[in-house]
Parts: C-alpha cells; structure tokens; sequence
C-alpha cells in the first residue's frame, strides 16, 4: 500500500476518473504553482468508482481556479485543507464562462487571428455541458 | 451603447418597433432626409460585398448623414497586420457608428467589445449576418402583413446557407410558422437546427427532395444557390440540379399570392423569365434592406423623428 502524507494547507481533488490526473493537472497549470508540492496518485483503489485518481496541492489557500475544475470535471470533490484540517469540502458546478482553458478549433473564427484576444467558451446548453466559443459560437467537442 | 451583432439580438416586440419605424421610413422618406445630418457611417468592409455595402451607404445618405470606409482588406491597415480591436479604437474616433463584415466569424462582436461607437455586423463568414434577416423579416412583414401562420418553403442548399438558418431562427418565434425544406439529401439541414431550433420550438416542418410537390400550400418561397462543388460527385449534381431550378412552369403550380424571395446574387436557380412574373419579390426584397437599414442605424444612434410633426408625403411613394 502507497501512503502519502496529509497536507498542511491546500486541496485534495478527489475522485478524478482514473487516467485523467495528468489532464487536470495541465487544465489547472499545476506546473506554473511556484514552490508548491503536488502528488499524484493514479489508479487508486475505490468503492465508489472503481479506480480513481487524486492529486494533493499544497500551496496556499486560492491558488487554483476552481471554476475550472467545475468544467473539467464536476464529479470531482475538493477538500480544502488548512492547518492539517479539512475546512470545506467545495462543491463544483458547470462554469457559465471559461477564459484560456480550451481553444476554439474553427480556423474561420476570429480568434484564430486577433492578437492576445481571450479564448471564451461559454456555456450554452447544461444539460449536455454543451460549451460554444463566445465569438464564432462554435462547440467544443474535444474535452 | 447597443450594437447588432445577431437577428436574435433584439426581441420581438423590438423588432415590431424596427419595422414599423422601416415602414414609416419606406412610406414617408422626407421626414428622415436630415435625421443623421452631421453623423457619419463607416463601413469596413475586410471583404467585398456589392448588395450588402451599397445598401448600407444608401440608407446613412438617404437619412442626410455621411460615408466613409474601405471596401477590402487590401486597401486597409488589415494588411499591414492591424488587429480588429486597434483598427475599431482608430474608426471610433472618425465616425459616429460602424457596419462592419469580416471573413473570420466573431471580428463585429470583438471590435463590439473595443469601439466608443454602436458597431453593426454587416456578415462574419458563414457565422451571421444579421441586416439581411433583418431585411427577409421585414420584406415578409411588408408583403404579407404578418410573420405568423405561414407556410414558408426553404429551397436549395440548407446545410451551408447561413441566410436560410438566421432566417429560421428569427421565425420560430413567431406562432403558427411552417417550414418546408426543400433540398437534395446532401444539403439538409443540419441536425443542430433541426433538433435545437426547430423542435426545441416546437415548430412544424418537413423535410422534402422536390420543390415542385411543395409549390400549392407556400405562401413564401425562399430560394438560395445549389453549388456544384457542395456535391459529391457530378452525376448527383447534374442529377438533382434542375429540381431547384425555378422556373414559370413550376409557379404556376403555387398560390396567386405567394411570394418568391432570394438573398441574392443569383446565379441560375431562378430562371430570368419568372422575374416578370408579380410573385417573384426578390429585387424588392433588396430594395426594402434599405430601410430597415436605415431604421438599425436611427434605433443604434438612439435618433428619434417625432411621428406628430406632420411631412409631406413623396410622390409616387410606395406603400409598405
């Protein structure tokens, strides 16, 4: 058995589908978190799902875009620690509008060309988490 | 500021004001030739255009304003590699609103988000082009009096025919419209507006291969360009291409009251000899995009022309 320890301030994401870890991590630029210790436990054991995957953070309290996680994965749980303790436990929804997460893929949208123009999806149709770039209103389909 | 970036932008009681002010406009044009004196259009145009530019510049002279503009993106600072956002900041400063088409789909509602004066999308690729609803919805009204309890017939190529979804978009909101789309198997419409748009609405429709079965019950006849290049292959083409040919043999199958609209230009899916005929409204149609026009710009720049200051009336002046 593989134990990792507890954090002392940060986020446990818990219940990531198995396999998609490494996903999560490049969505939330986990690699950019300056002095931050991440650990990624892959195919771990689950009642619930099976095998999941679960990354620990620690890094300082807003550190990370939840809203994105909301996106990526809203089945996802995230236990916010501090001082050693489970404080909140953040419940994720489906963001109405996510800024430079996904890029358009329609080479006949604007944003192909204008420069340090926002990629924007906005969310359009919920119940399929159906998501369209802002200014072509082009799905997204490749999540 | 209000800016028109889509037909779906304003809502229906918004756009009864905006074709009840096109057809004032229409019927009394001497009470608007100052309305936009000292006001100034630009339009850029980042690819040509005849119908949609000309009508553009017609409507701001024809309400006493001014033009300006450049008709390609060869003969503006685009070439030299000026984003949308910088050259909106510059025209802001030049005139006092902006119709605007780009080949790339969402550059209106990105120089929308940078300009200090109302922008309107004057076409944005295959995305929207909002003037030419504008002008189908207004044509219909004029002519027959109502957008509701139609049979309006949807012919030729609807699976690319950005006109053709605009215009079905615009009309689901109206009660008792039923659609009839006519075209070859290959040209559909796509299942988005299908699903998302026609039946999310409720709307009744049917889908069919032959435009002559449909003619008796259309009250509208909408017909849009077949392109070769859009098929397959050429035997299907030369197959299914006299089937969305319009010809007086085929109108005389339809209403004595139906009417035949186009987005134009059109290449030979309308024969020249059915534009004799009273029904065929397609250049009318081009003609009313004027005014509507012209009451986009009065309702963006907020201008308003008392109705109780009597005018007198233009010779000849065409009821609407």
């Amino acid at each position: 058995m593989l134990n990792i320890s507890g954090i002392h301030e940060g986020y446990v994401l818990d219940h990531i589908q198995a396999g998609m870890s490494m996903k999560v991590y490049d969505y939330l630029k986990l690699s950019e978190l300056e002095g931050c210790t991440i650990a990624i436990i892959m195919n771990a054991k689950s009642n619930k799902m099976g095998h999941k995957d679960i990354i620990k953070i620690e890094c300082p309290l807003g550190s990370i875009d939840l809203d994105i996680l909301g996106y990526i994965d809203h089945n996802i749980t995230v236990d916010v620690i501090s001082h050693d303790q489970i404080i909140s436990k953040e419940k994720l929804s489906l963001p109405r509008e996510i800024k430079n997460v996904i890029r358009c893929k329609n080479p006949r949208c604007i944003t192909s060309i204008e420069q340090e123009l926002d990629q924007v999806f906005v969310l359009t149709d919920p119940e399929h988490e159906v998501y369209r770039c802002k200014y072509c209103e082009e799905a997204y389909s490749g999540k | 500021m209000r800016h028109c970036m889509s037909p779906l932008d304003f809502s229906v009681q918004e756009l009864n004001e905006l074709m009840a002010l096109a057809c004032d406009i229409e019927s009394n044009p001497e009470k608007y030739a100052h309305a936009c004196e000292g006001k100034r259009l630009a339009t850029c145009f980042y690819e040509p255009s005849t119908r949609t530019r000309l009508s553009f510049e017609s409507a701001m002279l024809r309400l006493g304003g001014q033009t300006l503009g450049f008709a390609s993106a060869d003969s503006s600072s685009a070439a030299k590699g000026e984003s949308v956002a910088d050259t909106i900041r510059i025209i802001s400063g030049y005139a006092d609103i902006c119709a605007m088409r780009h080949p790339k789909e969402g550059a209106p509602l990105v120089a929308s988000s940078r300009s200090g004066i109302p922008v309107i999308n004057a076409g944005d690729g295959g995305h929207q082009h909002p003037t030419q609803t504008l002008t189908d919805l207004y044509t219909i009204h004029s002519l027959l009096g109502r957008l509701d309890h139609i049979t309006i017939g949807l012919c030729g190529d609807l699976k690319f025919g950005r006109t053709v979804h605009s215009l079905i978009n615009a009309l689901v909101r109206y009660p008792n419209v039923h659609f009839v789309l006519i075209s070859p198997e290959e040209l559909r419409i796509p299942s988005y507006i299908r699903e998302d748009v026609l039946e999310e609405n409720h709307a009744t429709y049917e889908e069919v291969e032959h435009l002559e079965d449909s003619m008796p019950k259309l009250d509208i006849l909408y017909m849009t360009r077949v392109q070769k290049e859009r098929f397959f292959n050429e035997e299907d083409y030369l197959r299914m291409k006299d089937f969305y040919i319009l010809t007086r043999e085929k109108m005389a199958l339809s209403k004595p009251d139906m009417i035949v609209m186009h987005p134009l230009p059109r290449v030979n899916e309308i024969s020249v000899e059915v534009d004799a005929d009273p029904r065929a409204k397609y250049f009318e149609q081009a003609r009313k995009g004027v005014f509507i026009r012209m009451a986009l710009i009065l309702t963006l720049l907020g201008i308003h022309i008392d109705p109780a200051i009597p005018q007198p009336s233009v010779e000849g002046g065409e009821s609407c």
